[in-house]
């Protein structure tokens, strides 16, 4: 078959499974579940072809026309939905497609008893479709049109439990914080079309190293940036990610950790070769980048909700990713390359977070757990070949990527993100041990955690897979297929251990070291630091930020209304109705004769003013 | 003397205006209903005036002539619908005269 048409079908199966369950196979919700999550696997499956498949060069490209606007300087405009395969989109494909299918097969054990069942997968399936679009995009206004899918259905599914106030809320709040950065990206769309004259991503390639005005096409890189910025969750506008926490645990490894969150590094990449000669833009967002990697990082210390700490870590490897989508050099694959391996641990990590959760009873404090190690085996062995890959232990796949990323941070010589990173890759062991620590070791703390039992097998089956990827997706029998990075090879690596795998070697030692002195055997967290907690007080300062601007807005439309609008708008259109009335009524004089008078009188009047 | 469209005007417009001040002026319903009609055949004295001494071709223009049928059985039903309410009328308040039928007033 031809691969252009496999794509197609890959991109609207889900679709078609999610309006099918929607429309009416959600009276049978079990029935629903099995059909989603047959069509991940039958994605899945596809995407394995795709990538496998050599697309032959004079292929012919199926693409349809969207919207058509005729006129303007630049003669037609028309929007086309097209489809690009390339090495990046295919092995994104695959990333997206296993991830989504080891969710869903998770989510059929996870959710079995949820009265949400059969929305729950057209919602995961619907998220699949919108993923697939960016993914497969060959232009700016069809990937923003996914991109603002994806955010449909992650609202969806954060808000699954929307009886729950704090689900409803967080839903909307995320929702809300993404508007704000695509409206960013809408800008940064239309002024790359002004500059370059074209959306579709070939296009822009070859004319934008023609475009005369840089500052312009800079302002325009970081207006795109907008859009990675609320999607991947970025400082200023990361605060959605830890509250979308409030929707079911795989949508958060599907949706939350793995896929959509790493669009925003999927679509820095994809314009990466703007990047390259947009200087500020470059500044702008690996300063951003390595902030987020930081501030995150050091937020997560002091959590203890379990799925909290793996959210500000998975913001602090957002920012990583982001950070070397700026770096230039090797930096924009480095950061593909890192998404590709944190796409996996970071899935584990959640998927065992949702094992645990589900286990004790929907418990989600550390403090609340512990000792399960013994009582869940699998689940505390694939957690811990998760948390390994994060903090970066030698062998494992977060290693090699981690590194290739400040390696190319300092080749390049950009000093910030180095040392930001650097710092990072002290506190990551840190605050993942205390986690493995206070949740799996010592005694349990709380009834619940105390008869917590294994998970089943179609919950530790992902976990499993997933963890095989984690310790093994840098090595090139895996990397290769997906085609994630060709010079990510550990021989590369192993050539020069120099600063770098020196400096994060001690910082995985000092990290996990001075978690276990602190937390071995604890009951409390021994140290408090509130500001980390209370995540730097960024959501007060915002909720205080809205509420003083809507205090100002509203008592400004308040004088608007009372001085303004009541007696223009309101009083005034009365009075001259009332006025009219008064003044009409005298006529009403009750004779008939009268009245025959006035008409003739008018008559004649008009007669006279409009013929004569 | 020679009778020419001027002396027909003359005449219907006395009519009308005959007819207009009865209508204004005089108090019983049925005289001020006669005087309307009086109107009306002063408006239809007026078109056959007009058709008669309008010649194309040595031929009246017959335009007014049906014009004027169409307003004699207009008038008629007027007739008929207008007594009918002045019956109605006077058996309500046993009065043809318009100033004291005058209690639809502000």
């Amino acid at each position: 078959m031809d691969l252009y048409t496999l794509a197609w079908a890959i991109l609207l199966l889900p679709l078609l499974v999610a309006a099918a369950i929607l429309l009416g196979l959600k009276r049978w919700s079990g029935l629903s579940s099995l059909v989603s999550t047959g069509s991940a696997l039958f994605t899945l499956v596809m995407s394995i072809i795709l990538a496998a498949g050599e697309l032959a060069p004079d292929a012919e490209k199926l693409s349809f026309p969207w919207l058509m606007l005729d006129g303007g300087n630049k003669g037609d405009f028309t929007v086309n939905i097209g489809l690009s395969l390339d090495k990046l989109s295919t092995g994104m494909m695959l990333i997206v497609t296993l991830v989504g299918f080891l969710v869903h097969l998770f989510s059929l054990a996870y959710m079995k008893d949820d009265r949400g069942k059969a929305r729950y997968f057209a919602g995961l399936s619907l998220f699949m479709f919108s993923m697939t679009g960016i993914v497969l995009a060959d232009n700016f206004v069809m990937m923003f049109i996914f991109w603002e899918l994806v955010g449909v259905s992650s609202f969806i599914l954060i808000g699954h439990w929307y009886d729950k106030e704090s689900a409803a809320d967080a839903a909307k709040k995320a929702f809300l914080t993404n508007r704000i950065g695509d409206f960013g990206f809408m800008i940064g769309i239309l002024l790359v079309w002004v500059l370059t004259g074209s959306i579709y991503f070939e296009e822009i390639k070859e004319a934008v190293g023609g475009v005369a005005n840089l500052t312009l096409l800079n302002i325009a890189m970081i207006c795109v940036f907008c859009g990675a910025i609320g999607k991947s969750a970025q400082l200023p506008l990361h605060v959605w990610l830890p509250d979308a926490m409030e929707g079911p645990t795989p949508v958060s490894a599907l949706i939350h950790a793995a896929t959509m969150v790493a669009a925003g590094v999927f679509m820095l990449a994809r314009v990466s070769f703007i990047i390259d000669i947009t200087e500020l833009a470059a500044q702008v967002i690996y300063t951003i980048g390595a902030v987020t990697a930081l501030v995150a990082a050091l937020m997560a210390l002091q959590q203890n909700d379990i799925k909290r700490i793996l959210a500000y870590s998975t913001l602090s490897q957002l920012g990583y990713m982001v950070m070397a989508q700026g770096i230039g050099g090797e930096g924009s694959a480095a950061g593909m390359f890192h998404l590709y391996t944190h796409a996996f641990f970071k899935a584990l990590l959640f998927l065992g977070a949702g094992a645990v959760i589900y286990a004790c009873h929907h418990r989600q404090d550390i403090w609340d757990m512990g000792g399960l190690r013994k009582k869940m085996p699998i689940t505390f062995w694939t957690f811990a070949i998760g948390t390994a890959a994060l903090i970066a232990v030698p062998f494992t796949s977060g290693f090699w990527s981690k590194e290739v990323i400040l390696e190319t941070a300092l080749h390049e010589g950009k000093m910030l993100p180095y040392v930001c990173g650097m710092i990072v890759a002290f506190l990551t062991p840190f605050y993942m041990t205390r986690l493995v620590i206070v949740a799996f070791t010592g005694k349990s703390r709380t009834e619940d955690s105390d008869h917590a039992k294994e998970v089943g097998p179609i919950m530790w089956i992902p976990l499993v897979i997933l963890a095989f990827m984690a310790i093994f997706s840098a090595y090139s029998f895996i990397a290769g297929p997906f085609r994630a990075m060709d010079q990510a090879d550990p021989g590369h690596l192993f050539g020069h251990i120099g600063l770098t795998a020196i400096l994060s070697l001690v910082g995985l030692i000092v990290g996990v070291g001075a978690a276990v002195f602190l937390y071995k055997g604890k009951d409390k967290d021994p140290i408090s630091i509130p500001i980390f907690r209370d995540k730097f007080y960024i959501d007060e300062i915002y909720t205080g930020l809205i509420r003083v601007c809507q205090d100002a807005v509203a008592s400004f439309l308040d004088i608007a209304d009372r001085f303004i609008v009541d007696p223009l708008v309101v009083r005034a259109p009365a009075m001259g109705a009332l006025m009219a009335g008064s003044f009409l009524r005298v006529f009403q004089i009750g004779n008939v004769q009268a009245y025959a008078f006035m008409f003739g009188a008018a008559i004649i009047a008009l007669i006279f003013f409009l013929i004569l | 003397m020679e009778l020419t469209l001027n002396h027909f005007l003359f005449v219907s417009g006395i009519l009308f205006a005959i007819g207009l001040s009865g209508v204004l002026l005089r108090r019983n319903l049925i005289v001020i209903f006669m005087c309307l009609e009086l109107m009306l055949a002063a408006a239809n004295l007026t078109l056959v005036a007009f058709s008669r001494f309008n010649l194309q071709d040595g031929q009246p223009d017959y335009d007014g002539h049906v014009l004027l049928f169409f307003i004699i059985t207009v008038a008629a039903a007027e007739v008929a619908v207008g007594l009918a309410i002045i019956v109605a009328l006077f058996r309500n308040r046993e009065t043809t005269d318009v100033t004291k039928i005058n209690s639809m007033k502000f």
